[in-house]
């Protein structure tokens, strides 16, 4: 796999199958369904579990805001997400443009999925630390590869089309 | 007295907002006028000048670049302070990385859940 920054674009060549799997996996793996865990944690409390009063509002006004952000960011992505379909029985690499106006729309549904996963797998801040774990051992270990790999398009898509790093000149 | 965050702003509907101050009931309001009594103002000045806090809590999941670059937007910090307050989260569990009036805050708490970030909006004791 290959990423450069082109003109108001990133671009990922050479995919191989697998990695092309994992990143067409990105939009499903930002749903918290079936999970307590990561529902909660995509949605946290905004206050001390005592402010009954607070949370109530915040579900009731501000949680649905949220569940709308987070679902747009996601469809963006999705949209991407598209060039990779094509003819799945051959095992030909891939490229895929992500244009730098959708980059915050990535870094969300990467960020969502990471969330997810890892609450779904309870994954310790160890195994987080952990880069180097091959991903065939178990279900659990390719779901800490998927975070590791969007982890790693997280820091790409940050340093390479938000810039961070640059000081700001205010 | 301590008054209740409402998440105001443009996520709460102003009818909303106003609708539990509001009593209409005719036979109190008659009693009022016939026999008048001065009630005391119990939302002192000095109540509403507390300060509220945006509080950061630490999540291993987040990147500490994704979140030094959340710092800088959301509170237009530098690029150090940023950094300051993400290595605060990652060590001590916590940073405090605003104080002072409610709706600001509310709204900083806002951004910051949009962003994915476990943050929390408390009193100031």
């Amino acid at each position: 796999m290959e990423i450069c920054r082109g003109n108001d674009e990133l671009e990922i060549s050479e995919l191989d199958p697998f990695l092309a799997e994992l990143l067409r996996q990105i939009p499903a793996s930002t749903n918290p369904e079936g999970s307590p865990a990561a529902e909660q944690r995509l949605f946290s409390r905004p206050a001390d579990k005592g402010e009954k009063e607070s949370c109530a509002e915040w579900k009731l006004y501000v949680e649905p805001e949220l569940r709308k952000f987070f679902h747009t960011a996601t469809e963006t992505v999705a949209s991407d997400l598209e060039q990779l379909n094509g003819n799945e029985r051959t095992f030909a690499n891939r490229t895929l443009h992500i244009p730098a106006k959708h980059a915050d729309a990535w870094l969300s549904a990467l960020n969502q999925a990471r969330l997810v996963i890892a609450a779904k797998y309870d994954f310790t801040e160890g195994e987080l630390c952990d880069h180097y774990r091959s991903p065939i051992g178990s279900r659990r270990d390719l779901s800490l590869f998927q975070v590791n790999f969007y982890g790693f398009l997280q820091e790409f898509i940050l340093r390479e089309i938000i810039g961070c790093g640059e000081k700001r000149s205010d | 007295m301590r008054r209740q965050p409402h998440w105001g702003g443009s996520w709460v509907a102003q009818s909303e907002r106003f609708a539990g101050l509001i009593h209409l009931d005719a036979s109190p309001l008659r009693a009022t006028i016939a026999n008048p009594t001065i009630e005391e103002e119990t939302q002192t000045g000095e109540s509403l000048d507390l300060p509220w806090q945006v509080v950061v809590h630490n999540d291993p999941v987040n990147l500490m670049t994704y979140v030094t670059m959340v710092f800088q937007r959301v509170f237009g910090y530098p690029r150090e302070k940023a950094e300051r307050h993400m290595l605060e989260v990652h060590r001590n569990g916590h940073s405090i990385l605003w104080s002072g009036v409610r709706e600001r805050a509310e709204l900083y708490v806002q951004q910051l859940h949009g962003y994915l970030l476990l943050a929390t909006l408390e009193k100031v004791d």
